[in-house]
Formats: structure tokens, sequence, C-alpha cells
């Protein structure tokens, strides 16, 4: 446990990547409203970590990442606190199945891999989903930021949703904001299946959750975006409080971390309200496919022991997240400064 | 390894839990406030003149 708080038993060059990389993947959670945090423990697996503390790490910098998002979605009345609580219970359970598993295969000698291999499937059909929305229309991934402005009861619910709430009609069943009537067991099965995944993977599990609460629950995109911070910040803090136990989450990695991504998050927060997301998501997509790709090198340079590969996955995973938050920066600033421009002559 | 595990009171791991909890509360009450107090200026210097970005 020792090591779990040694803060100063980091290097100053690691401290420093650390909080760089907390920058990036806070601007990235704070434009999209999702995808940094999976980012985390891929990059903490490259650099060598035990896959316990890397996914411990991860799951305890979410946890953080979560306590202040929810701070400000408190304020602005987007959380359901009773599908917020349906969802603790199911997530919970299946975070606890998930990190049973880690602790399985890590005594039979397979979890870097396994946990590896989940991430490039993940990471590369997520990838890819986004990046087919984003090309054929102006939906895809990520929080639609006109949708948040809003009112809760001008939401389409999709279609899809609307199957299952119509065909899934078992009690208890559940009223939610925005006037929809849910099946309790529906609630439960989302939330075991995203809890196994943050579990298993330590992440928040928030880019697999939210579309499905969207898309399989059917309630309103800002209340899935709230309800699913407030829910992270439960079984975030609950997974990394039993990782925490088996020494599983460093300090010395979190704090920096967290210190760079909250700051990042505001600023990704900010840049919603100048650019456009569409044109970004293509970006996203990109970085995440760039993301299993990087891990799948990493895994073939560590299976042939070949450090070069490894270097290259962890440069590629880095950097492709770098590129897509220093796009969103640059973007923003582009942004102002144009509506500047054309302010000044209306005003002469 | 194949059943639930329910968490038992460990008073070091709940302080280094804990301390994750009050950095994030540190953190976002202590950017809030350079956010208002730097702010304006940091948009001075990046385009110009003030621009919102709320």
């Amino acid at each position: 446990m020792l090591s779990s708080l040694d803060i100063f038993g980091s290097s100053p060059e690691m401290m420093a990547l650390f909080v760089g990389f907390g920058l990036v993947v806070g601007i990235l959670f704070g434009f999209f409203g999702m995808g940094g945090s999976f980012l985390v423990t891929p990059a903490l697996l490259m650099l060598g970590y035990d896959a316990s503390v890397a996914v411990g790490s991860g799951m305890a910098f979410v946890f953080g990442t979560a306590v202040i998002a929810t701070l400000k979605h408190h304020d602005l009345g987007q959380v359901d606190y009773k599908l917020g609580v349906i969802m603790i219970i199911g997530t919970t359970i299946g975070i606890e199945v998930g990190r049973a598993s880690v602790y399985y295969l890590e005594a039979l000698g397979l979890a870097g891999g396994v946990i590896s291999v989940a991430y490039v499937v993940l990471l590369g059909g997520i990838g890819a989903m986004v990046t087919r929305e984003a090309l054929k229309s102006d939906g895809g991934g990520g929080i639609d930021h006109e949708a948040a402005d809003k009112d809760l009861s001008e939401y389409e619910i999709p279609e899809i949703a609307q199957t299952i709430q119509e065909t899934v009609r078992i009690p208890p069943m559940v009223t939610l904001r925005g006037d929809i009537r849910v099946s309790a067991w529906v609630i439960t099965a989302v939330a075991f299946s995203t809890g196994l995944l943050s579990g298993f993977l330590g992440v928040g599990g928030g880019f697999i959750r939210m579309p499905a609460m969207i898309y399989a629950i059917g309630v309103p995109v800002p209340v899935a975006v709230g309800t699913d911070l407030f829910e992270i910040v439960f079984s975030g803090g609950i997974g990394s409080y039993l990782y925490g136990q088996g020494g599983g989450v460093s300090l010395a990695i979190v704090a920096p971390l967290l210190f760079g991504s909250a700051l990042g998050a505001r600023i990704g927060s900010a840049a919603t309200a100048v650019v456009d997301s569409d044109g970004i998501k293509i970006y996203f997509g990109g970085m995440l496919l760039a993301g299993a790709v990087a891990v799948g090198i990493g895994e073939v340079g560590s299976y042939l022991g070949n450090q070069l590969l490894e270097t290259l996955g962890l440069v590629l995973v880095i950097g492709a997240a770098v590129v897509v938050a220093g796009a969103i920066i640059y973007t923003t600033v582009a942004s102002l400064r144009a509506t500047r421009s054309q302010r000044a002559p209306a005003a002469d | 390894m194949a059943g639930l595990e329910v968490p038992t009171w460990d008073p070091q791991t709940a302080l280094l839990i804990g301390a994750i909890l009050v950095e994030a509360f540190v953190l976002y009450v202590g950017y809030g406030g350079l956010e208002k107090l730097l702010g304006p200026r940091l948009m001075t210097f990046l385009v110009g003149g003030e621009s919102s970005a709320e």
C-alpha cells in the first residue's frame, strides 16, 4: 500500500508526461463528453505498468474526472437520480465480475494480452462506427451540442428504444425524466453489461453506456450524459476502492493525470460553445482507430520482445489523442478570431 | 475468485480514494476561480479581444 501513496516516487519527467496526457484527455472528454479515459489504461499498459495498476489507476482517474463533471451537470438539472440508482446497482455487480476476471486472468498470466485484445476490438468497433456515422450524416458519437439546449420533452425516442419499451414490459416498470416508461430489467441489463466492461477494462464505460442509455432505454441526451456521470462517480469510486485494496491504484499516476485533465475538460467544454463538433467527429473516430492499431502494435512488440514496436504503439496512441486535442484548440481559436474579425467591420 | 466480493473497510485505501476525491473538489473550485480571474486576459491574448466562450 505504501507504493500507492508514494506520490514523490515518480520521476519529474513521468509527472510531466501524466499532466500533459491528462490535459489532452481532459480536452477530449470536455469536448466530446466521452472518449478520454479509455486511452489512459492502454497507455499505462504500454508504459510497462502491471495490468491491475493500469486498470485500477485508470478507473481512479475516471472517478476523479466524473466527480468534477457531475458537479457541473448537477447545477444544470440533467441528472435522473432514479435511473442513476438502478444503474449503480447493475453496474456495481458488473464491475465486480469484470474486476474478478482481471485478477483471475492475471493469475493465469493472460491479463495483459486479453485486455489489450478487448481494447483493440472495442476501440476498433466504436471507432469504425463513429467514423461511419460522421461520414454518413451529422449524427454520430459524442454529445450533440445543439441538442443539449433543447427541452427534454422535445426529444424523439430512437426507434430501437421505442421497440424495446413496447416489447420488454416485465414489471416493475419505471418512469424516467421526459415521461419515459421502461422495465427496470432493461436498465439493469444495460447497467450490468457496461459495468462488466468497465471493471474489466478500467474505463468509466461512458462511451458505451451513454449510447446504450439513449438507444436501449430511450432517455434524452442531456439526461443520459448527466446520469451517466452521476453513476460513474459511484461505480468508479467503488471500483477504485476495490482495486486500491489490491494495491492497484497509484496516486503518483492518478494525481498528475487529474491535475491536467481538470484543466483540459474546462478548455474542451468551453470549445463546444464555439466549434461545431460534427467536423471533428471524424478525427475522433480516426483517433479511436489509431488507438486500436497502436494497442495492437504494442502487443505484437511485447510478444516479439521488440522495444521499437512497443514504443511505436505508445507514440501512436498518445500522438493520435494529441492531434485531435490540438485540432479542437486550433479550430476554436480560429473560429473566435473569425467571429471577431467579422464583428470588427460591422462595428466600424 | 468467481464470487462477488463485498468491499471491506480499509483505512489506507479509503484515505487514497478520499485524496482523489479531495483533489477533484480542489481542482473544480481552483480552476473555476482561475478561469474567472485569468479567462478574459487569456481571451485577449488568444484572439486579440474579449469573446465569450460560454
